[in-house]
């Protein structure tokens, strides 16, 4: 187990605020667990019987011990923002809950340069019959400050938080908007050199959290904060973090950049098969049980011209869909809705043609053009319904994700390689045109 | 490391993590640290305990009053046990007071992991600040009852129904503490207990009544017959604790030294071990919610 870091070249000059070393944290799975009394006796009668002190009958079939932290080792410097992600169960909290001292770990160490403000819930400890001014004293005193020092910043705190007016209502009132802001500018106003937070930034109005990201970003690049930050959600992840870790089953898998940290962090949440099946998982409830599709359903998926769902930029996919029908149906169209990484909606293909669809089970190919798409991981629902007489839709099936597949850069067309995602977007619409105009400006 | 540590580390502050303290720990500079703390955690108890109560802190004092009135009753009446030639009211507010003292500092505490179990699993302090608040709010209130007993002690003294011993008045304010204190021991140990074993705290009221029969609450321990209930009763550090008081405060009781000293060692043994043993859980307890 080393103790140095992964990446020393960039950063070995700055000060080390805090540094883990083969850090595991075991738990104990299984039933028996000895929380009463009853289950304890239990529990030493079944080993006593066996004679075997370390495992009983209970204890090799239910109780399992269980690592969700595996040899973990992170360095962190002075003025970073780390984000650390990982899909749940990867063993983010628990990181998060061993650096903020709620637990003690299994083995392994953790030394700490700084004093840490943990954020893993904001407002922790508020009292709802108490005023807003109360719980910052409360809170604070909480999160390490003195009377004193809270008396010098709380005009600032109030000022931050924006709640002048309400701050000597009791916070049972509150909305949880304001419960959230109050609470982040208690944190906020810490003298400490660590932020640890988790997910905290979700809640609360957009302005709010820009506000907090600016500030923390600030902090972070005077040297004054080391930011660790965990989320959900990959453009908070984005804007505030500097660099990222990926957690999986307690281990750290990458350590560096962020959008490529993002991406293995996505590539370790979904496969891209290019032969599917469609099941219930597929599909919503209300597909699941729509009567619909007793006429239509949609069985299956295969991809025909490439081994793999990987593409160039403006390749095409060429797919077989499968379906099952109850009898013939006229007037029958596929529409494709886009999604990126993060799930978001971004664009749908629409038909180009309508078609009538045989009784049985068949086949129909369908051709994607995906010329406007950018590098990345996207997933398709496809959804199948009827155009009736007056141009209504009668929804027939949809499966999500229909088809999960990726855009990599063409190297040929070096243009692409220099759209920046994060502020272009993911679709590439036609080229501009641009022509230079006759100088019509007055001169100087 | 720790050399290395110093040339390459400009702030002088580090804390390592690892699996085992290599010490026993009492972290009460820790607490110390974090008095204001302490201070709000005992005013948020206090206060919000009477918020939205019609009568207020005012039950502070009812609780007692009601107490005495009933042992007046049952033991006064009834049961006609003596109070050594005190006053029946005087003798059994003081007791249940100071019984308040120590058994709601005992339960309050008895439930700390459970009752806090959220707000431990979020932020990290020192958890004992809780416990150590708990105590405090006991004696507040017991010092509320203190003005009753004073105004009581007035009348009878001016009765001359009373002659309390005056020189050891000064003593008092230890021995409330001693009790406070060992009421915050037993309920910081069963606090510890509780997160593993949860049965115990059910039947933590129970024991308590029972324990109030053996402490000299509602008698005074010369109405004890000799034997070994008299040991049993003298060796329990509640007892001697509350007839010692009695006896500074009200001028009558039979007191024991030796007993007494005992009750302290057991005391003080106490607070420590259960301070040991509540570190100890406190660093896993998140992971036994």
């Amino acid at each position: 187990m080393s103790m140095v870091s992964q990446n020393p070249s960039d950063t070995s000059s700055k000060e080390v605020m805090i540094r883990v070393s083969g850090l595991r944290k075991k738990y104990r799975l299984g039933k028996i667990s000895a929380r009463t009394l009853q289950g304890s006796i239990k529990e030493w009668r079944t080993r006593k019987k066996n004679k075997d002190p370390k495992a009983g009958s209970s204890g090799t079939s239910r109780n399992k011990d269980f690592y969700a932290l595996n040899g973990v080792d992170l360095t962190v410097y002075k003025g970073e923002t780390l984000g650390i992600l990982g899909k749940n169960g990867a063993g983010k909290s628990t990181l998060l809950k061993i650096l903020c001292r709620i637990t003690a770990p299994t083995e392994g160490t953790v030394d700490l340069y700084g004093h840490i403000t943990s954020m893993l819930e904001v407002g922790t400890g508020f009292h709802g019959e108490m005023t807003g001014r109360e719980n910052i004293y409360l809170n604070g005193t909480i999160l390490g400050m003195t009377k004193a020092e809270i008396d010098e910043k709380i005009d600032d705190i109030i000022a931050f938080s924006g709640l002048e007016e309400f701050i000597d209502t009791p916070v049972k009132r509150y909305s949880s908007g304001m419960f959230v802001k109050l609470g982040f500018s208690v944190a906020y106003h810490l003298d400490s050199e660590i932020v640890i937070m988790d997910e905290v930034l979700a809640v609360g109005d957009v302005e709010f959290q820009k506000k907090c990201i600016r500030c923390l970003l600030d902090a972070a690049n005077n040297d004054i904060r080391t930011v660790l930050y965990v989320s959900h959600n990959m453009n908070t992840i984005r804007q505030l973090c500097k660099r990222c870790i990926v957690l999986d089953k307690g281990e750290v898998i990458f350590d560096g950049d962020v959008e490529q940290a993002i991406s293995i962090y996505l590539g370790t949440q979904a496969e891209m098969p290019s032969e599917i099946e469609y099941g219930p998982e597929h599909r919503s409830r209300d597909y699941q049980r729509m009567r619909a599709r007793d006429l239509f359903s949609l069985d299956g998926l295969r991809l025909l011209n490439r081994p793999e769902p990987i593409f160039p930029t403006s390749g095409e996919a060429e797919l077989e869909l499968a379906y099952t029908a109850a009898k013939e149906i006229r007037n029958v169209a596929f529409r494709f809705q886009l999604r990126d990484q993060e799930d978001t909606k971004i664009a749908s293909m629409l038909p180009g043609n309508l078609i009538t669809v045989s009784p049985g089970k068949n086949t129909v190919r369908i051709t994607l053009p995906l010329s406007h798409l950018t590098c990345g991981r996207y997933s398709a629902d496809i959804a199948v319904y009827q155009l009736d007489a007056g141009g209504i839709e009668r929804k027939m099936d949809l499966v999500s994700p229909g088809f999960t597949f990726q855009i990599e850069s063409a190297h040929d067309k070096d243009d692409y390689t220099k759209w920046n995602q994060q502020q272009f977007g993911a679709i590439r619409l036609p080229d501009l045109t641009v022509e230079a105009g006759s100088s019509d400006a007055p001169e100087k | 490391m720790l050399s290395k540590t110093a040339t390459e580390q400009n702030t002088a502050y580090h804390i390592r993590l690892q699996p085992e303290e290599k010490k026993v720990r009492l972290k009460l500079d820790e607490a110390w640290r974090y008095r204001d703390l302490v201070r709000l955690l005992t005013r948020r108890t206090f206060t919000v305990t009477y918020q939205q109560t019609v009568l207020g802190p005012l039950w502070i004092i009812i609780n007692p009053v009601l107490a005495s009135l009933i042992y007046m009753f049952v033991f006064g009446h009834i049961a006609d046990v003596g109070t050594a030639g005190i006053p029946q009211i005087l003798f059994y507010f003081v007791s249940s007071a100071v019984w308040e003292l120590f058994s709601f500092s005992l339960t309050k505490n008895s439930q700390t992991f459970v009752t806090n179990a959220y707000l431990f699993s979020k932020v990290y302090f020192p958890r004992i600040c809780v416990p150590i608040s708990n105590m405090l709010v006991s004696l507040l209130k017991f010092l509320i009852q203190l003005l009753i007993v004073i105004a009581l002690l007035i009348t009878f003294v001016v009765r001359g129904a009373v002659h309390p011993m005056w020189a050891l008045y000064p003593l008092l304010p230890l021995l409330f503490l001693q009790m406070a204190l060992f009421g915050m021991s037993v309920g910081v140990l069963i606090s510890s207990i509780t997160t593993k074993y949860r049965d115990l705290l059910a039947v933590v009221n129970v024991l308590v009544n029972l324990w109030m029969y053996g402490s000299a609450v509602v008698y005074p321990i010369q109405s004890v017959p000799d034997g070994v209930l008299k040991i049993l009763v003298k060796i329990n550090p509640v007892s001697e604790n509350m007839e010692l008081i009695r006896m500074i405060l009200l001028g009558e009781g039979e007191f024991d030294l030796m007993y007494y000293l005992v009750g302290l060692v057991i005391t003080v043994l106490l607070f420590f071990f259960s301070l040991v043993i509540f570190n100890r859980v406190e660093r896993t307890f998140a992971d036994t919610v």
